[in-house]
């Protein structure tokens, strides 16, 4: 079990004598402890249990007073309700295409770009270094108006490509991140494959990605969540029904029928489900992940 | 081609050089035209007029003085957003560092506990605000709901004037869970002798917190805080879903209304001015906070 976690909770020590009156203390906090977690994953758990409870209700149930909690009888027409107001089927396969991109850009460009900044020398190549770094901290606002612009004298208005093309091309926080992870690999393999005279794009191919396959998980994770969450990068570059990603398709469904309470919360679990079902998947890559960035920035 | 002569004539430096800038090629293409690129042109359409039909024409500084003379909507919504920033970061941080510092014991069931705290924050946030629309509901909403059985009448929360911004700060907080990963990482990141040292020296709960556990997790909130206000300063899609920037553009945020200069009233060189102002703010605050940084952020002296 511990191994399966990458954080532990913390040790308290335990070698010294502890007398009865501390010994009661520690028992009445630890119960403390467990009551405040217990209020606070309350705090942060209704809202799912709300959400699903509302999709399963018939809306006699849902503008009850006092609230109902487990709905009596289960009415599962909200679900494919659903598909009369929003082709969610659609809007899914839309957002897998977009996804699919990201996630292959953040594989392969991001992968090549952190081989090189991490074992690849070259003159000025911590220089470019610290500007992708301070890429970084760019807010995406500033670049939103002109690339629109540009988007649109390159006829790319309402196509995948800018969201896309850009993301093929490598983002510094991928970059960054697979950096971080090929600096603690060792070098000895790869030195060897390359005296026996492989390039660097083989080293790369055959024994720094097959290396590094759980940052490479973390990344695509990442990378697949940020493309299946994107709200704004859609709402400026897709016009047409057809072209929706399930973000921009569910917000213009709760535009249109804000009081269709039953077929929304349906719409929203179906659109959480699939990441928590990543989630529970890959628990440790997201841990590690957000470690990852988080320590080392 | 200058790559006449056979590969092996070049220097092994040479040809670790050139492979080492082909592996950056794409990013950098990418860095050049849909980064560099727009953000100049960015600066040079905010002294312009320019509603994509028409040619742009130079205005000077006109964006600019309507801002801050003539647009009562932009004070409002810079307004609006300090509001957001000022009350969001702090509690930020303190529901993150609260919730880590709560998982860092030696209770049974963390991982669960971690589970459920996390979860929301991975949310897809229209998924999210949908969620929170039904939850603030005035009249069957879960809150009110609840409320409702203690005999308390709930506020109308999205639709009140002075609820609605803490509606949007309290759905933000809901998803603090990966702010709270960072810290626990953080705090597990603190060697344990230096508590069982303070704790032989006599040091209460307090005191060991004070002075070993805040000055040794300062670098992770000093990050943490960075990232929280330019993050912050953009919150746009929680607002765009929920309250369309209502009532009364009590949520009308910086972003918001940006986004509607740019891409509902095709206002396209007074929107770029409004991201450099933004920018310039942005930065200033880093800025700061960096400079601030050496009275509160400790670092080891064994680092670089």
């Amino acid at each position: 079990m511990a191994s399966s976690t990458a954080i532990r909770p913390g040790v308290t020590p335990h070698s010294y004598q502890s007398s009865w009156g501390t010994r009661i203390s520690r028992f009445f906090g630890r119960v403390a402890s467990h009551v405040v977690l217990l209020l606070g994953s309350a705090v942060f758990a209704l809202p799912f249990i709300w959400m699903v409870s509302t999709s399963l209700k018939s809306d006699r149930q849902i503008f009850a007073w006092p609230p109902v909690w487990i709905p009596n009888p289960m009415v599962w027409g909200n679900y494919p309700a659903v598909f009369d107001y929003a082709p969610l089927h659609k809007y899914f396969l839309n957002t897998m295409v977009i996804a699919s991109a990201q996630v292959l850009g953040a594989i392969i460009t991001c992968s090549l770009a952190a081989y090189a900044f991490s074992r690849v020398r070259a003159p000025g190549r911590d220089v470019i270094f610290t500007v992708m770094i301070s890429q970084m901290m760019i807010p995406g606002v500033v670049t939103l108006v002109p690339l629109y612009i540009l988007f649109a004298k390159l006829e790319w208005i309402d196509t995948f490509l800018p969201l896309t093309i850009p993301a093929l091309l490598g983002s510094p926080f991928y970059i960054f991140m697979l950096r971080q992870f090929f600096l603690t690999l060792p070098m000895e393999l790869e030195e060897a494959a390359l005296i026996d005279g492989a390039s660097r794009l083989r080293v790369w191919w055959t024994i720094i990605l097959p290396l590094s396959k759980p940052a490479i998980a973390t990344v695509a994770i990442f990378s697949f969540m940020f493309a299946w969450n994107d709200f704004t990068g859609p709402l400026i570059f897709l016009n047409s029904r057809n072209k929706f990603t399930l973000s921009l398709g569910l917000q213009a469904f709760m535009f249109e029928r804000r009081t269709l309470w039953g077929p929304l919360m349906a719409a929203s679990t179906m659109m959480i489900t699939p990441i928590l079902v990543v989630f529970f998947l890959a628990q440790k890559h997201f841990i590690q992940g957000i470690a990852l960035t988080g320590m080392k920035g | 081609m200058t790559d006449k002569q056979p590969r092996h004539r070049l220097s092994l430096a040479a040809r670790e050089a050139i492979t080492c800038y082909l592996f950056l090629l794409p990013w950098a293409i990418g860095f050049l035209l849909f980064v560099i690129g727009p953000i100049l042109a960015s600066l040079a359409l905010s002294f312009m007029r320019y509603d994509v039909v028409t040619a742009p024409r130079f205005i000077g500084l006109g964006n600019f003085r309507d801002m801050f003379l003539a647009d009562k909507r932009f004070t409002m919504s810079m307004g609006n957003t300090a509001y957001y920033v000022f009350f969001y970061v702090p509690l930020h941080l303190l529901v993150a560092l609260g919730l880590a510092l709560l998982l860092n014991q030696k209770v049974r069931g963390i991982p669960i506990y971690r589970t459920l705290f996390y979860i929301p924050s991975i949310v897809p946030i229209v998924a999210g605000s949908i969620l929170w629309v039904w939850i603030l509901q005035p009249e069957w909403g879960l809150i009110n709901s609840l409320l409702g059985i203690v005999g308390i009448k709930g506020p109308l929360w999205l639709a009140s004037l002075q609820w609605s911004k803490p509606s949007l700060i309290m759905m933000a907080l809901w998803g603090s869970g990966s702010a709270m990963i960072i810290c626990l990482a953080g705090l597990q990141g603190v060697p344990q002798h230096l508590y069982e040292a303070a704790e032989i020296d006599g040091a209460n709960r307090w005191q060991r917190f004070r002075n070993i556990t805040l000055p040794m997790l300062s670098p992770t909130l000093f990050f943490m805080l960075i990232l929280g206000v330019i993050g912050s300063f953009q919150v746009f899609t929680t607002a765009y879903v929920m309250t369309g920037g209502g009532p009364a553009e009590s949520t009308l945020f910086y972003m918001l209304y940006l986004y509607r200069r740019a891409f509902v009233f095709l206002d396209m060189g007074y929107a770029a001015a409004m991201a450099w102002i933004l920018f310039v703010i942005v930065l200033a605050l880093t800025l700061v906070q960096f400079r601030l940084a050496n009275r509160w952020v400790y670092y080891e002296a064994e680092q670089r």
